[in-house]
């Protein structure tokens, strides 16, 4: 059976590391994850819709998806300054920032969310001299872009990378011979090449954000349609073991993210199709 | 770069009056290079830099009595014995499946890899509500666990599930692309030379993906430690017996007990800065033997 599946091969262990790979990917992810969508779906729909679409939540909603997409947009721009700076710039110092840029991905997100209120706290580090300008970010919708800004920094700047360090010099040379000034180059050569790497990027980014729990929560403040995001409103249905109206909201959560991940993997493809040429 | 400059000397120290065609402005340059370093100043630096602060403010006496009190020890032990279960499980899972994905052309493939992506994209807080739904007393296994008197939801065995499920993928991410990179040529020498699968992968393979393995372990053992959302869920946030160190520090925090969080917290910044320099070290390994092979 087998056989018919896969191409021959001298290299045994085919069926021994799929079969465990399925398995494990079965019974930790596909079943559970199946059972969650059964339980939803034995839901009423008159239920259903009022749990999704109950004032608070979709208050929620709008901060989740309006924070995120702000948070990706910013990792967008600076991701790509930082991006470029790392592969084109010299100066002191490059390595270790180069490293700490994977710092997000490995901080835990309850020490980042500490962290990130105590530092913009308006008696912070930070936050201090912002209350001067008259700008709030703890406990304000700011609060929850900063965090989501935070958790997605590595991202734009991880996927761009490599697409800038392999982007052709000569292209550059050639688009400078032919008259064009460096902003004309940037805009007409260098960005058009960058552009499947930033998107990728930027999607990454954006979906991290949308689920994203343990560092927005502390700086957030959770007031109820104010600075309350979706996965709170879950977590907070759960403990009052309002589980359907918990499963709903997180069936939306989860059907956003297969949307997501659909949208990265297309994306992806159309950035390895883009190199290779 | 140097080889890349300019052939002409500039005359004074001063701004050129001309600039390569593919080069910015020194102006430029050093404003990008100011936004960049101001940026993650604020955001990478920073940070970590008040959590160190935070904890170590009052003294190391205080930070070692905040990390030995019986709570916390028992969070820490609760970590361990965590990640002790769940990161081999998830190094053999992604041994096996980078081995199935990179050495065997096979249908279904694509679809493979993206389902291993898929704790990735959904959020920690859906991943608790899963298993709560699924094994929780009110839950559809719920009757048969009770009965059987097995407790998983707010216990210690939900909250191995539920990290699992999170960290699934970090293994398999890194060692597929490595693996795949690497072809199977040297696997399919070494059979024909009459050596079997077990000895081709201890002595072919894992030398050649050793490193991959290493980054991956320690990326999955800090993510493990770390993971929260999730574990907030199915934990029921029992003091001393089901609070990992994450829901530790929330408990801290939310007490105002802002010199014991950090505490806390700089054992796992600590480990976060261990993941990233061993992953700088991996990536400084690869460049050299990449230089080496080149020369």
């Amino acid at each position: 059976m087998t056989l018919a599946l896969r191409q021959p091969s001298v290299i045994p262990g085919f069926g021994i590391t799929l079969g465990f790979t399925l398995f494990y990917l079965g019974l930790i992810l596909l079943i559970p994850i199946g059972a969650f969508l059964l339980y939803t779906a034995q839901m009423s729909w008159a239920d259903f819709w009022q749990a999704v679409s109950h004032r608070q939540v979709v208050a929620s909603y709008k901060l989740s998806f309006g924070a995120s997409l702000i948070a990706a947009l910013l990792n967008l721009v600076f991701g790509a300054i930082v991006a470029w700076v790392l592969v084109r710039y010299r100066f002191f110092g490059k390595r270790v920032i180069d490293a700490l840029v994977d710092l997000p991905f490995a901080m835990p997100t309850a020490v980042a969310g500490i962290a990130l209120v105590t530092l913009y706290a308006s008696t912070g580090w930070v936050g201090q001299y912002l209350e001067i300008l008259g700008l709030r970010v703890a406990y304000t919708q700011l609060g929850v872009v900063v965090a989501l800004t935070y958790i997605g920094l590595p991202f734009v700047v991880r996927t761009v990378q490599p697409v800038l360090e392999d982007l052709d010099r000569e292209l550059e040379e050639a688009s400078a011979i032919l008259g064009a000034n460096r902003l004309t180059t940037l805009r007409r050569v260098i960005l058009p090449a960058l552009l499947p790497a930033l998107l990728t990027g930027f999607a990454l980014a954006f979906a991290r954000a949308l689920g994203e729990y343990g560092s927005v929560i502390f700086i957030a403040g959770n007031l109820p349609f104010r600075t309350e995001i979706t996965p709170l409103l879950i977590v907070a249905k759960a403990e009052q073991y309002d589980y359907p109206g918990a499963a709903a909201i997180g069936t939306v959560m989860l059907l956003a993210a297969f949307v997501l991940l659909l949208l990265i993997n297309a994306l992806q493809w159309w950035t390895a199709r883009h190199t290779r040429r | 770069m140097s080889s890349l400059a300019s052939p002409i000397p500039p005359l004074s120290s001063e701004a050129p009056a001309w600039q390569r065609a593919t080069e910015e402005p020194a102006w430029i340059r050093r404003l990008l290079i100011g936004i960049a370093l101001t940026f993650l100043g604020l955001f990478l630096v920073l940070p970590l830099a008040v959590v160190l602060y935070g904890a170590f403010e009052q003294g190391l006496q205080v930070w070692y009595a905040a990390i030995t009190e019986p709570d916390a020890l028992a969070a820490i032990r609760l970590t361990l014995l965590v990640v002790a279960i769940v990161v081999p499980l998830n190094l053999a899972f992604g041994v096996m499946a980078a081995w199935a994905i990179a050495k065997f052309e096979f249908r279904g493939k694509s679809v493979l890899i993206t389902l291993i992506d898929l704790p990735f994209a959904i959020s920690p807080v859906v991943v608790g509500l899963i298993f709560v739904i699924l094994l929780g007393s009110q839950g559809w296994l719920g009757p048969w666990l009770a009965e059987h008197d097995l407790r998983i939801i707010f216990a210690v065995p939900g909250i191995i599930i539920v990290i699992a499920f999170g960290t699934m993928p970090f293994v398999a991410r890194e060692l597929i692309p490595l693996m795949q990179q690497q072809g199977k040529e040297e696997e399919e020498s070494s059979l024909t030379l009459g050596a079997n699968g077990w000895q081709t992968f201890w002595r072919v393979t894992l030398p050649n993906i050793k490193w991959g393995v290493i980054y991956g372990v320690i990326l999955c053992n800090a993510r493990a430690m770390g993971e929260f959302g999730a574990v907030a869920i199915v934990s029921g946030r029992i003091r001393g017996e089901t609070n990992t160190m994450p829901l530790h520090i929330e408990v801290l925090y939310n007490e105002y007990l802002f010199t014991a969080a950090f505490a806390v917290s700089s054992l796992l910044a600590g480990l976060a800065i261990v993941t990233i320099a061993v992953k700088s070290l991996v990536e400084w390994r690869d460049e050299r033997q990449r230089h080496q092979a080149a020369a």
